[in-house]
């Protein structure tokens, strides 16, 4: 048994990488991962992810900072210390209104962005996981699982076949760091 | 498919022969990957002194008190005020860039909303120095917050436009740095995989552990569209509370219900010059004149006409809404604005703002990036007038002429606003040179479908209308970028 532990098809050309995918689907052969510099569009259907469900994150959150807001100013505006000017009403709802907003919008930006950092699991110091450092610079990297999915040169020239520039079998999944 | 074709009659984002992906990075990271040049480190050296000067006149004001400027009983804003409206002003640009043009789809901010977004940041930090120190007593700016205290507790004022800024400012400076830092990833781990020994060390840290794996890359796409539609109102609200500040005044001439859309246009329009003063010598000096080109030189120039008109009419509207109100201390306010001491400040305020953007409806003018960059300095000087106009103008005369006198600033006013504009340049300088000042990771985006070279293939491929073709050569010959003589056998 080959130590083969990840094939990486590596591709110079998003199109091309798309038709690699297609490739490997026809074929049944389950991808890993793909690891691209920029985002490529139209690669969601085609590997059937779902939509991210951020946006109802950002929105809960942003009902809670307008909530948060809203009852701190109340609380110290018309409950806590209500003051007597011109004798208008404590409760002036209209000065609320700017406050409000504000948080809104921090606590959307801050929730949201939170939430993404933790479910992609990206914080500072994390060990960056990358299978081929070009993969940044201009490399479109299709990860295939080598464990069951055999045998590896028919999923080379599957690879080749779309356009791959190279075809890597590693057997380390992740470029050391040290 | 990944990649389409775009129509040809559009105008290419990108120049230059022969671009890869590999070559966008390494152009793009030259700065940051290499030695600077003399040009940066001459830009630097006077930065730093800018700065300096900055560190030393606020010290100074510390130290002695407020009573170091020129203020007085009547004038108690002039300079101060003036320098944070302004540089809060310049900051709306980078938002705009990166927010609400990302909303329209117009993929020509790709290449300049990074450096746009920096310089948003810089500029609110510069406009922040200035509530610090006008506080006089800057250990105490926590007072600003709503925390419980020994007073009662006596909460902070929230009918007040001045805590409504704290909110905002303070917002708006947090979700940019947001922004701006999740946009920057990406391009983060692009410098660290390409980096060895320490530096890859730090670029590491700083990339979050990014990958750009398929999930990643859709994550980011909805946040930064998140992102956007919530900055999108946040921008426009920032400058419409800092105009609150003066229109929640009962001040002759600060008054008036037109503030909050002028102060956001007027915003735009500083914001926009700005870019242009700091691009078009980032461009040359980073040698960048592929990825930021004419086109990008001219659209902004187009938006710099669009709301410098603006401008001008809110300025007349003012004007005339003076008169028709009937009210004589605002009539007064305005007369004495054209014709008062500070004369001279409208006018300067008036040609630099609403006379000389109109230069830009001549095409060979908005196309020159000589003429593009005098001019950016001209309206950057006409908007901090429009700032001292509105601000000291109408404090040194207001309800009783008894208490009438003029503002004459002090060295260390002039000071602080000379020490902050150093300040900022120290602070983008820095920048270019640690961060990719364009976003690589957008940049590629472009490269299959809007670039001259991808454009120039379609061509050669002759299935092109040739009247559609003419009309696209006709718009390169604008470039600077673009050897037409490649054009001629095509």
């Amino acid at each position: 048994m080959s130590k083969t532990k990840i094939i990486l098809g590596l591709f110079d050309d998003p199109d091309d990488m798309m038709r690699g995918i297609d490739n490997l689907q026809k074929n049944s052969i389950p991808i890993y991962d793909i690891y691209t510099p920029m985002p490529i569009h139209g690669i969601e259907d085609k590997m059937g992810v779902k939509d991210s469900r951020l946006g109802y994150a950002a929105f809960c959150f942003g009902c809670l900072g307008a909530t948060v807001i809203f009852s701190m100013i109340y609380y110290m505006l018309v409950h806590d210390w209500p003051m007597n000017v011109g004798g208008k009403p404590s409760f002036a709802i209209p000065n609320f209104v700017p406050f409000t907003f504000e948080w809104t919008i921090l606590f959307t930006a801050f929730g949201m962005t939170i939430t993404f950092f933790a479910a992609t699991h990206l914080f500072p110091g994390r060990a960056p996981r990358v299978m081929d450092l070009r993969a940044t610079d201009d490399r479109f990297v299709i990860a295939i699982d080598a464990k069951g999915n055999i045998p590896h040169e028919d999923i080379t020239n599957l690879l080749k076949q779309a356009g791959a520039v190279e075809v890597k079998h590693n057997e380390r999944k992740y470029v050391s760091y040290e | 498919m990944a990649s389409h074709n775009e129509s040809i009659i559009r105008e290419p984002l990108m120049t230059g022969k022969d671009i890869t992906y590999a070559k966008i990075t390494n152009d793009i990271l030259l700065p940051v990957e290499n030695k600077p040049n003399k040009a940066w480190w001459i830009g630097f050296t006077v930065a730093s002194l800018g700065s300096l000067l900055w560190v030393v006149s606020i010290s100074y004001t510390f130290w002695f008190g407020l009573g170091a400027w020129g203020l007085n009983k009547t004038v108690g804003w002039a300079w101060d005020i003036t320098g944070f409206v302004w540089w809060v002003g310049i900051g709306h640009a980078g938002t705009l860039i990166s927010a609400v043009l990302l909303i329209f789809r117009q993929n020509w901010r790709n290449s300049i909303n990074r450096s746009a977004e920096a310089m948003t940041i810089f500029a609110v930090i510069c406009a922040a120095t200035y509530i610090v120190a006008h506080m006089g007593r800057p250990w105490l700016a926590y007072f600003t917050l709503p925390l419980p205290n020994q007073y009662g507790s006596l909460w902070v004022n929230w009918n007040s436009a001045l805590m409504m800024d704290v909110f905002a400012i303070s917002t708006y400076f947090s979700v940019s740095l947001l922004f701006w830092y999740t946009g920057l990833l990406p391009d983060i781990a692009s410098i660290r995989d390409r980096a060895t020994g320490l530096r890859r060390r730090i670029y590491s840290i700083l990339s979050f552990g990014w990958t750009g794996s398929l999930k990643t890359w859709q994550r980011f796409e909805t946040v930064s569209l998140i992102l956007a539609g919530i900055s999108t109102p946040l921008v426009l609200s920032v400058h419409t509370i800092v105009s609150f500040d003066f229109a929640t005044s009962l001040e002759p001439g600060w008054h008036t219900t037109i503030f909050p859309p002028y102060f956001v246009a007027g915003a735009i329009f500083s914001g926009f010059a700005m870019v242009q003063t700091l691009l078009l010598v980032t461009r040359k000096v980073l040698g960048l004149e592929n990825y930021i080109t004419m086109f990008h030189i001219e659209s902004m120039n187009k938006i710099i006409l669009l709301t410098g008109s603006i401008v001008g009419v809110a300025y007349i509207t003012e004007f005339f809404i003076a008169w028709y109100s009937g009210v004589e201390y605002e009539q007064y306010a305005f007369i004495n604005r054209a014709t008062g001491p500070y004369w001279w400040a409208y006018w300067s305020m008036m040609s630099c703002n609403v006379i000389s953007p109109q230069l830009f409806w001549s095409k060979t003018l908005r196309t020159s990036i000589k003429f593009s960059w005098f001019l950016s300095i001209i309206v950057n000087i006409g908007m901090w007038f429009e700032r001292f106009v509105i601000i000291v103008t109408s404090l040194h005369r207001d309800y009783i002429p008894s208490s009438w006198a003029m503002f004459y600033p002090t060295w260390v006013d002039v000071s602080v606003f000379i020490g902050s504009i150093g300040l900022f340049f120290t602070m983008f300088l820095l920048f270019v040179r640690v961060l990719p000042s364009v976003a690589i990771a957008e940049v590629k985006l472009l490269l299959k479908t809007s670039s001259e070279q991808a454009k120039k293939k379609l061509i050669n491929e002759n299935h092109l209308d040739p009247v559609e073709v003419e009309y696209y050569k006709e718009s390169l010959t604008k470039f600077d970028s673009i050897d037409m003589v490649d054009y001629e056998k095509v």
